[in-house]
């Protein structure tokens, strides 16, 4: 099963048009790449990148969103961790958090260990997983028209929210973001609720 | 939604006391895989409107919720049965790096009369993985004592930020269930 559509974006400026918008919205990101995009998108208090635990970027922001339902709730991720915790979809559809968003950016390669293939490259449509798991709205994105698009369902859309973004292989300079785990817990806490 | 049916107050007497301290530290999200050594206390918590109950795929899905329920102002706590843990090890790095709190209850198989064999290699392995992880290991085996161990297991959880798992020995977790 081949990628019929040609991939052009670029993962760097999906991510900044992504968050361009965000307002007020969370976001955890999913280890590697797709924390270099939004830190190279510029760093915020309302910015949780997890750097380990492969596959926890979805509960984690699920958590998030079920315990800060007047927020806004983002995860970004990569196609990489997402595969690691596709369990994860069912758990979301679930509980139906009207305020979560997941976007994966889906470059069909793992990044961080050489650029190796990923499922999604043979074909394996993770967003027909999140349908067939119940996500309220699930997109598929390709091109910049689809992505301005998807850019209001991602950011208001009423949830569970499901969009893949397809991005070029190549990699993009990494961006380093705060690599302190205590750190960042403590002033993502005390932006958001005041107490670390 | 069909209900299934759930031990007796007389069954797991602990239960109880212990949906009741969950109340005290207003834990408001449990995540949790079905399982029958905690199948009362998970009842209760179903039925706690207080509490969102969050059904996982896998275990290690929980660690993570409670991670982002924790940065989003709301206590949690995760229930596992002894198996489960083994599937946590490598998320529970996420909360030990940062210094993220987490209240776990574990309810054990493969470790007292246990009948099944396959169940007694990650039962046996389950303290030492908790252990591995860098999880402060509360191990109970009286009924009237479960209740307790998880207040101080809370109270040292929230307060000192760490992860604390209360182990619940297999002889409070008789169900007449398979699981």
């Amino acid at each position: 099963m081949a990628n019929a559509k040609r991939i052009t974006l670029d993962r760097r400026k999906v991510v900044a048009r992504v968050l361009r918008d965000r307002g007020d919205a969370l976001l955890i990101t999913g280890l590697g790449a797709p924390s270099f995009d939004a830190m190279a998108a510029g760093d915020s208090l309302n910015n949780f990148y997890v750097w380990s635990g492969m596959g926890s970027a979805v509960p984690f922001g699920l958590g998030l969103a079920c315990a800060q339902p007047g927020r806004r709730v983002l995860t970004v991720t990569g196609d990489g961790e997402m595969l690691m915790g596709l369990g994860s979809l069912a758990t979301v559809a679930v509980q139906r958090p009207a305020n979560f968003a997941v976007v994966v950016i889906d470059n069909q390669r793992y990044g961080e260990t050489g650029g190796q293939l990923t499922h999604t490259e043979f074909g394996v449509d993770i967003p027909a997983m999140a349908k067939g798991a119940g996500f309220r709205e699930v997109a598929t994105v390709y091109t910049n028209a689809e992505l301005e698009e998807a850019v209001p369902l991602i950011l208001k859309g009423e949830g569970p929210v499901f969009v893949t973004v397809k991005v070029r292989p190549e990699p993009a300079k990494i961006v380093l973001p705060p690599r302190d785990g205590p750190m960042m817990r403590h002033r993502f806490r005390a932006n958001l609720l005041g107490e670390g | 939604m069909a209900k299934a049916p759930i031990p007796t107050r007389k069954q797991q007497p602990w239960a109880d006391p212990v949906h009741g301290v969950l109340r005290d530290f207003d834990i408001r999200q449990m995540a949790y895989v079905p399982d029958g050594g905690h199948a009362r206390l998970i009842g209760l918590c179903l039925a706690d409107p207080k509490m969102r109950s969050v059904l996982l795929t896998t275990e290690e899905e929980g660690v993570a919720q409670m991670a982002g329920a924790w940065l989003g102002g709301q206590r949690g706590v995760f229930l596992t049965q002894s198996g489960g843990v083994g599937n946590c090890i490598n998320m529970l790095s996420v909360i030990q790096e940062c210094r993220i709190p987490l209240l776990a209850l574990v309810s054990m198989r493969g470790q007292w009369g246990e009948t099944f064999p396959w169940q007694v290699p990650m039962g046996q392995g389950t303290q030492a993985a908790l252990e591995a992880a860098n999880v402060i290991v509360k191990h109970v085996d009286e009924a009237d004592q479960v209740a307790e161990t998880v207040r101080a297991a809370a109270a040292m959880a929230f307060n000192t930020s760490r992860a604390v798992a209360v182990v619940v020995s297999q002889r409070l977790t008789e169900t007449g269930g398979r699981g």
